[in-house]
């Protein structure tokens, strides 16, 4: 089971996912920057979006994935609540589930710009849980 | 902030000397109260910029320095491509051309009062903001290409505002060398329903009043006297920028090693200036730098209409539109040679001294307007270039207050309907769709904007001309 949270960053917000594995917490690190707009659990799953990315590392790859999802978001204009990643290799195929943005129901405080290489780390934490987490611009 | 390793060369100017993979120092404009309030990554990553190849002079940090990403924000430096110079997307980050507009209006506090909160609808209603919101403007991709390489100039093309407009924008209101071929089609695609909207998080627009002036002549040519009312538009180059940023920041972090450079930080993502990247990312950055201005001036039209239908006397002209992530080729004087040089700054202000063949001839002699935002329950600030900022920061000065708390305590510690209540009881009406956001913009998860300013005068950046008080804020 992934889960998310918040880091400090002084202009920005950090976003991190924590799992079992990489997959997981790529899942976790993406609650969490929907997060940054709305409460995640208001979001109903009605469409569903495919998203692959491929990339020369596993942390390029969470700054792609979580690239692909700002992208997805603003894009078709809405908001995931739900993910599931698989990872091959480096390659990732993830799937964001989601509804349009109401305005008036999500409040949406701040839309993210992009994922930064700021604070950029996929690794093994010390009780061996997968930690994935970079910052956002917002 | 540490600052036992800086030298202090005056009141407001500090320096940290080049050693180990410096090649030049950092110099610091700041009194020591807000050098001593900086996090200490501003101080590092103003190291690192200092390590980057073909910087000259000294790696600066405004008076506003806070902690970025690659980049302190408030961060300036030149590159000089002869002595195998960079360009960083990291250096520029993702709200390309991010910047401040200021029209004034012709009106007094007297006129704008009684009608302050039908002008505060009207403007919610026709000004695009918040995530989610889109334009009334849909380009297709030959439009979206006219606009890339026009910027305001398109624009005002299309019937969105005048030609006198131009004269009052950064690079005459259109970015040369911009190239859209290197635009990608993911980015214009984020843009196409995007052109002519606020955006969110610290974007507005406010009816703003002139609450104190500081320098009355420079005030007086710029059409400016205590108790009239302006409106100041702060946005940026919306998804297309933020794309362009992400996409080339990918390309030069992968890339770097292979161009010789050693990144202290892999967000620094730069390329050389004379590498292929490094040529195309100018030539995207560039068409970005348009898609802001062209979005800044299309919100100034819708602007426009709204003061027409509800004050029809009111006219609008543009005082100045200045730009705060950028990237611009400018000739500056260093060590006595004139030389060519690719300045970067990172949410800083171009802040040029009177006299500089950029102005048009209405500012040639006093300068060219700096205008720093402020929080929605504060205050903004114009300032003008000095002669003496040219040759202290490549023409640059401070941009904003910056936060001083994260948007996770500001969401803790206020609520958004209740702000909302506190300043109407201030004269201060609030419009936005998001009360979290509102929350999350605080006016106390603001630094003190007027500190930063003080300090950009008094290190000589920059002089104060006006202090302005917000009356009606649309947030995004």
């Amino acid at each position: 089971m992934a889960n998310w949270e918040h880091f400090h960053h002084e202009a920005d917000i950090g976003v991190r996912g924590r799992g079992s594995s990489p997959a997981a917490a790529f899942e976790g690190a993406a609650l969490a920057l929907t997060a940054v707009i709305t409460d995640p659990a208001g979001i109903r799953s009605e469409t569903e979006v495919e998203i692959t990315c491929e990339a020369p590392s596993l942390d390029v790859l969470l700054v792609d994935w979580l690239n692909g999802l700002i992208y997805e978001m603003t894009t078709r204009s809405m908001l995931f609540g739900g993910f599931a990643v698989q990872i091959d290799e480096l390659r990732l195929t993830g799937k964001a589930m989601g509804e349009p943005v109401d305005r008036e129901r999500h409040q949406p405080a701040v839309e993210p710009k992009g994922a930064t290489f700021t604070e950029l780390r996929v690794e093994r934490d010390t009780e061996g849980q997968w930690v994935a987490q970079c910052v956002v611009d917002v | 902030m540490d600052i036992t390793r800086l030298k202090q060369v005056s009141e407001n100017e500090w320096q940290l000397a080049a050693t180990g993979k410096m090649r030049v120092p950092v110099v610091f404009y700041a009194d020591r109260a807000l050098l001593e309030g900086m996090d200490e990554k501003v101080r590092d990553q103003a190291t690192n910029v200092a390590t980057l190849p073909g910087i000259v002079k000294a790696s600066y940090v405004m008076p506003d320095g806070h902690w970025g990403y690659g980049f302190p924000i408030g961060g300036v430096a030149g590159f000089d491509a002869d002595q195998g110079g960079v360009v960083s997307a990291g250096g520029v980050g993702f709200d390309i051309s991010c910047g401040v507009r200021c029209l004034t209006t012709g009106l007094t506090v007297s006129d704008v009062e009684p009608v302050k909160e039908k002008l505060a609808d009207a403007l919610f209603a026709n000004v695009p903001a918040g995530v989610g919101s889109t334009g009334r403007i849909h380009l297709d991709d030959a439009e979206m290409t006219a606009m890339l390489r026009g910027g305001a100039r398109w624009a005002v093309e299309r019937g969105w505002g005048s030609a006198e407009d131009l004269e009052r924008i950064e690079e005459h209101g259109s970015m040369e060398g911009a190239e859209p071929q290197h635009v990608s089609q993911k980015a214009r695609h984020r843009q196409r329903d995007e052109m002519g909207t606020l955006g969110s998080g610290n974007h507005y627009l406010e009816v703003q009043r002139v609450a104190e002036v500081f320098d009355s002549q420079i005030a007086y040519q710029l059409s400016i006297a205590e108790g009239d009312v302006v409106v100041s538009i702060h946005c940026g180059s919306r998804g297309l920028g933020h794309q362009i940023g992400t996409e080339y920041l990918r390309e030069m972090a992968v890339a770097a090693a292979k161009h010789g450079i050693d990144l202290p930080d892999r967000e620094l993502a730069c390329a050389p200036l004379r590498s292929e990247v490094g040529r195309r990312y100018l030539g995207a950055m560039r068409a970005g730098i348009n898609c802001a201005l062209a979005n800044r001036q299309i919100i100034t039209h819708l602007t426009r209409e709204v003061f027409s239908d509800i004050v029809p006397r009111a006219e609008l002209p543009l005082l100045y539109d200045v730009s705060h992530n950028t990237c611009k080729e400018e000739e500056h004087v260093v060590d006595g040679k004139r030389r060519r040089l690719f300045i970067h700054r990172k949410g800083a202000t171009r802040a040029f001294g009177p006299g500089h063949p950029e102005l048009p001839d209405q500012l040639r002699d006093i300068g060219q307007p700096v205008l720093i935002g402020g929080s929605m329950g504060t205050e903004s600030w114009i300032l003008i270039g000095t002669e003496e900022g040219m040759a202290r920061s490549f023409g640059s000065a401070c941009h904003g207050a910056g936060r001083r708390m994260s948007r996770h305590r500001a969401k803790k510690q206020w609520r958004g309907s209740k702000l909302i209540k506190n300043l109407a009881h201030r004269g201060i009406i609030v419009r936005s769709v998001s009360m979290r956001g509102v929350a999350e913009e605080a006016p106390g998860a603001y630094k003190d904007v007027r500190a930063v300013v003080d300090a950009a005068d008094r290190a000589g950046l920059a002089r104060r001309v006006a202090r302005l008080e917000p009356m009606a804020c649309i947030k995004g």
